[in-house]
């Protein structure tokens, strides 16, 4: 049975489920239990979220894809590449 | 190319700079392409794709910039934030989103806390909280263990958080002069 301190010490690890699946349990069970825990891991869930949406950059240039598709279509005409790095289907084509 | 938005989200947040992030992403997909037949096929084609770009990031743009590589921050007290922000955040919890405090900084204020936290402890912090890459593809796309992982994670949190808490004060989103009622792990 975690108490209180193993459960905050865990923390993080909980959040981003870096726990195994035994110790996973336990926190979970102690949470459901002890509000003081509960507010402090909700807190730091949303903060977790918060941070992960504004952190991330909205809108990439437009014309980036096309320049990344360019250097594809010049690599693959490259006198110097005598062999195709296709040998299998590139993902990088969809 | 689905990963190319994220991963030039991921290198605005390395360069923060538009033109140094686009050649950065440019190169990311010329490499991939390039080694595409080391690519392990069944393995995570988008954790190769960031290991590609975090490596050239700190080969080629790190020097670029004139940045040394910082290895050390201000030590933070644990749950900093939550002590002296989350009893007013659960007063308000409930309400309106325009209630919500953490919802009130904007997301200029969380690119540039980001920007403030050096790269050491930044990259790991970006691959974790925000792409939610697993510790162990992290410390693969690093070549570091997974504990040095878990320690720059730890410490560079802990900075984060503070600088949003300093914004949120010096925005008024937290009266300055307000006793903090301490939560109940204090």
């Amino acid at each position: 049975m975690a108490d209180c301190e193993d459960t905050l010490r865990e923390l993080q690890l909980f959040l981003a489920k870096e726990l195994s699946p035994r110790t996973q349990t336990a926190i979970a069970s102690h949470l459901d239990g002890c509000t003081d825990c509960l507010q402090a891991f909700d807190f730091h869930a949303e903060l977790k979220s918060v941070i992960a949406r504004k952190a991330r950059e909205q809108t990439m240039p437009e014309g980036l894809m096309a320049r990344i598709q360019e250097c594809f279509t010049l690599e693959q005409t490259s006198p110097f590449d005598q062999q195709s790095p296709f040998d299998r289907p590139s993902p990088f084509s969809g | 190319m689905e990963y190319a938005p994220a991963l030039y989200s991921a290198a605005m947040r390395l360069t923060y700079n538009s033109a140094d992030a686009e050649d950065l992403v440019q190169e990311t997909y010329l490499k991939a392409y390039r080694s595409f037949r080391t690519f392990e096929e069944g393995t995570n084609l988008r954790a190769w794709l960031y290991r590609i770009l975090t490596n050239t990031f700190i080969n080629n743009y790190r020097s670029k910039q004139r940045r040394p590589e910082q290895d050390d921050i201000a030590d933070v007290e644990d749950m900093y934030m939550y002590k002296n922000l989350g009893s007013l955040e659960i007063a308000l919890a409930g309400r309106s989103a325009e209630d919500n405090l953490l919802e009130r900084i904007t997301d200029d204020e969380v690119k540039q806390a980001m920007a403030a936290i050096p790269e050491t402890f930044r990259i790991p912090v970006y691959l974790a909280d925000v792409e939610e890459f697993s510790y162990k593809e992290i410390a693969d796309m690093l070549d570091v263990p997974i504990g040095t992982v878990m320690s720059r994670l730890h410490r560079g949190r802990k900075a984060l958080h503070k600088l949003l808490f300093d914004y949120a004060t010096e925005h008024g989103l937290v009266p300055a002069d307000r006793e903090t009622e301490p939560a109940n792990h204090g």
